[in-house]
Formats: C-alpha cells, structure tokens, sequence
C-alpha cells in the first residue's frame, strides 16, 4: 500500500499524536474555560500548549492570537466575512482553492469587488500584474501559499509587501503548506494565517486555526460564530478580547491535543528538512514521470517553486480510470479530478477533466516513488 | 504573608500568566475565580504575596493583560 494523498489528508500520523489524543481524553476530560477543577485546568493547559506550539511554529509572538478553528476552510471564511464589508476591494489569484473562492463569490453579491489576478499556466504569479490590481485602498489581498493542484509556491513575502504599500491586510492559506514549508509571519509579513492541523502538521482532521499578525487591529474584524466562551458570562454580548472573541462554543480540545502532538514532531524532524525531503520526491517524481509516452505533468519546474505536490493526466486516458486502477492493481493512493479547485486547473489547462494528483508526505521513501513511476508507466502504456 | 489572586478576562491568559510567573520563579496554583470578585466562570492564579507590584511587573514583561488582583 502506497499512500500517496497526502494533500487531502496525511497518513499516517505520529503515533504520539494518537497517544496525546489518548491521554486527554483520559486524564484532561473537563471543559477548558469552563470550570475550575483540576480537570477543566488540565484541559485548559493542553489547550494553551497548543497555542504556544502553533505560535512557535509560525513565529506569532503572541499564543492569544492563534484562534483555533474546524479546519482551513473555517479559518478562510472567519478572515474573509471578518475583515470585507461592502465597498471593499479584495484581490485574490487564479490559483486559488473554492476555501477561497466561493465565499469570495459570494461576498461579491453582498457588494465586495473583486479581482482575480490570472496566473502563468505552470501555476505561478506575475508578480506585476498582482501589483497592477492592487489600488491604493485595497481592503485584503488573499492568496494560497502553495497550489492544491500543482503544489506551485506563490512569492508570499513580495505580495505581502506590495499588499502593505497599498494599505491592505494579506490573508495566507496555509492549507498545503503549513508544516511543510518554513512559515514566519512577521519576516514575511503575513497578517492572518489559515491553516489545517491534518495536513502537514500532522494532526486530525477537524482542527485549524487563523493565526493573527501583532499589527492587525482585531477591532476591524468581525467573528462568524458568537456564544458561550467562559468569560464575562455576566454579559449578553460578544467579548471583544482575543482569543474569545473568535472561539465561541466548548473547542475541539481532542483535535487540539493531538494537532500539538504533531507540531511537536514535525518541529523536532525539523520543518526544512521535510521540504527538503519531499523536494527530493518531487524531483524524482517529476523527472521519472516526463519520459512517460503521452504524459503530461503541470506545475513549475523549479524544485524550489514547489510543495510535495505533482500533478499529471495521460493522453486518451480518462483521470478516474488512472486513479482506479493505481488503487486497484497497485494499491497506490492519489486523488483525481478537480481537487475542489476549478480556476486553479483552468489556470493550468486541465479544466473540466482535472488531473491525477500525486502528493508524498513525510514518510514517503524513494523506494515508493519508484514503484508508483513503474506503475504509472504500466497504465500509461495498456 | 497572604495569598493574591489575579483574574483575567480568559482562560488563556491564566493560562500565558502561570507560565510567565512559574518561569520567574513565583509558586502559584490556579484556582477558580472567587465570586466575591468577579462572576466570571473561568480561573484565576493564586500566589504568595511577596510584593504585587513585583508580581505586576512580571505580567506587564510579558504581555499579560490582567483584569485585577485581590488580597485574601
């Protein structure tokens, strides 16, 4: 069994993030927040320590900022209902994620402008046309770090510097690259970073968090969900305290634990040494897949443009059937089709048949990526 | 010598203000927020009371935002 769907979700994870989950649930069960015995401390003290691990990882300098969310989605959605009113212009790429997407879509229809900056069809941004749609004024600029589809890397620090002259915020997804590249909010001048803990941290699903610059003003941006958070419960109305305001409703402490778990391993393998791991595996990949009769691979062909993402379809063969036979003769893992991203793929040509994806993770081996390339040489050819 | 509390808005402050007084060298526990000064839910950081503007200085280094501190 190859698992190579490590862009949907990674696996396996850590078995010490299974055992910090274990542990929480069996000596940490109260409620964080809520009460005040020694239970509901214990939770509330994992829940802190993710906080911290998240902030490290990233170099917030401030835990209380890290709001802790469902998913990359939930995060996307906060910053971008959050911080766009209407009259606001937002400016966002070709390459984008339908996290992004379709609440931009529909933020339109409430009044927001909108532009969509067209990328290159190896997924890169012209970094001057990006600066030609950002006008004086500008509300937010919102940009995938790292292509779903073609695992093509946008040139973050630039944007956040021309988004910041015209007076915008810049608002990250982090969804493909979190933990896999290395991310430093304020050398790079990110204000709000969206991520999901079951990717490259590691973590379960149905934990994330937005992570908040020092200089953004919290005041100026509304929370989605509003509710019980523990505090000035004498009070019917939201409080206006971080990290509160945002996290309404008793926290996913189960997925929290384990997300700190997965940091923790992640930080102690060292986040550039698993890019320069999965570097490795997209330039074997890439290089083993171009001979291929009638393959074609997307994406840029600089290793140092890319996250651990390859993307690629077969002349006269259909993506499902590749996928389905990867799986079934091989038991190679991938995702076919449009991967929730439909600009992103007519950005680089492959619209509306989608490609198969192919995305290593961290304990990928070369000695995999070899038997998944005669694999994919087998179908290519019969 | 007396015992302090120390409220704060959140839990995650509690949370940011034991590390920070632990790392300075204080012993402090948490424990629920008494009724008498707030009718928050959450919890609140207990120490011996050497001097509180020590204690203050302490929060204030690391960014800790407290929202009050009684004598018991």
């Amino acid at each position: 069994m190859i698992y190579l769907d490590n862009a949907a979700t990674s696996w396996p994870k850590p078995p010490e993030v299974l055992k910090a989950m274990e542990n929480v649930l069996e000596q940490a069960g109260g409620n964080p927040g809520r009460s005040g015995h020694r239970l509901s401390i214990a939770a509330a003290r994992v829940v802190y320590d993710t906080r911290e691990d998240i902030a490290q990882l990233f170099n917030c300098p401030d835990p209380l900022r890290v709001i802790f969310t469902a998913n990359a989605t939930y995060a996307l959605n906060l910053g971008l209902y959050g911080v766009l009113k209407a009259g606001d212009h937002v400016v966002t790429s070709s390459m984008e994620h339908n996290a992004v997407l379709r609440p931009l879509r529909d933020l339109e229809k409430q009044d927001v402008k909108l532009t969509v900056v067209p990328c290159a069809s190896d997924g890169t941004l012209n970094l001057k046309e990006f600066e030609k749609a950002v006008k004086q004024g500008t509300r937010l600029v919102v940009m995938v770090q790292a292509s779903n589809v073609s695992g093509t890397i946008m040139p973050i620090a630039n944007v956040a510097k021309i988004a910041h002259r015209a007076g915008a915020l810049l608002l990250v997804d982090a969804a493909q690259s979190a933990g896999v590249l290395p991310i430093d909010i304020q050398a790079m001048g990110i204000d709000l970073l969206a991520f999901t803990g079951h990717k490259g941290p590691l973590g379960p699903t149905g934990i994330g968090a937005l992570v908040i610059g020092k200089n953004v003003d919290t005041s100026q941006i509304t929370p989605l969900v509003r509710g019980g958070t523990g505090s000035q419960s004498e009070k019917q109305e939201q409080p206006e305290f971080l990290p509160d305001k945002f996290e309404s409703g008793t926290p996913n402490v189960v997925g929290i634990a384990g997300l700190g778990a997965g940091i923790r391993f992640i930080q102690k393998k060292g986040v550039k040494s698993i890019w320069e791991h999965e570097k490795h595996l997209i330039k074997t990949l890439r290089e083993g897949l171009s001979p291929i009769s009638g393959i074609k691979v997307y994406g840029s062909t600089n290793p140092d443009e890319s996250v651990g993402i390859v993307s690629f379809t077969v002349r006269n063969k259909t993506v499902s059937e590749i996928g389905q036979r990867l799986d079934e003769e091989f038991g190679i893992m991938t995702r076919v089709g449009l991967h929730c991203a439909p600009a992103a793929h007519q950005t680089i040509g492959s619209f509306p048949e989608g490609t198969v994806r192919l995305a290593p993770g961290v304990f990928t081996t070369t000695d995999e990526i070899q038997q998944t390339l005669k694999a994919i040489a087998k179908v290519a050819q019969s | 010598m007396s015992d302090g509390v120390i409220l704060f808005h959140t839990t995650a402050m509690a949370m940011k203000a034991e590390k920070a007084l632990t790392r300075a060298g204080y012993q402090v526990t948490l424990v629920p927020t008494p009724r008498q000064f707030s009718s928050d839910c959450g919890i609140a950081v207990r120490f011996a009371v050497v001097s509180k503007e020590t204690v203050i200085e302490v929060m204030t280094k690391n960014d800790v935002e407290i929202a009050g501190l009684h004598e018991l």
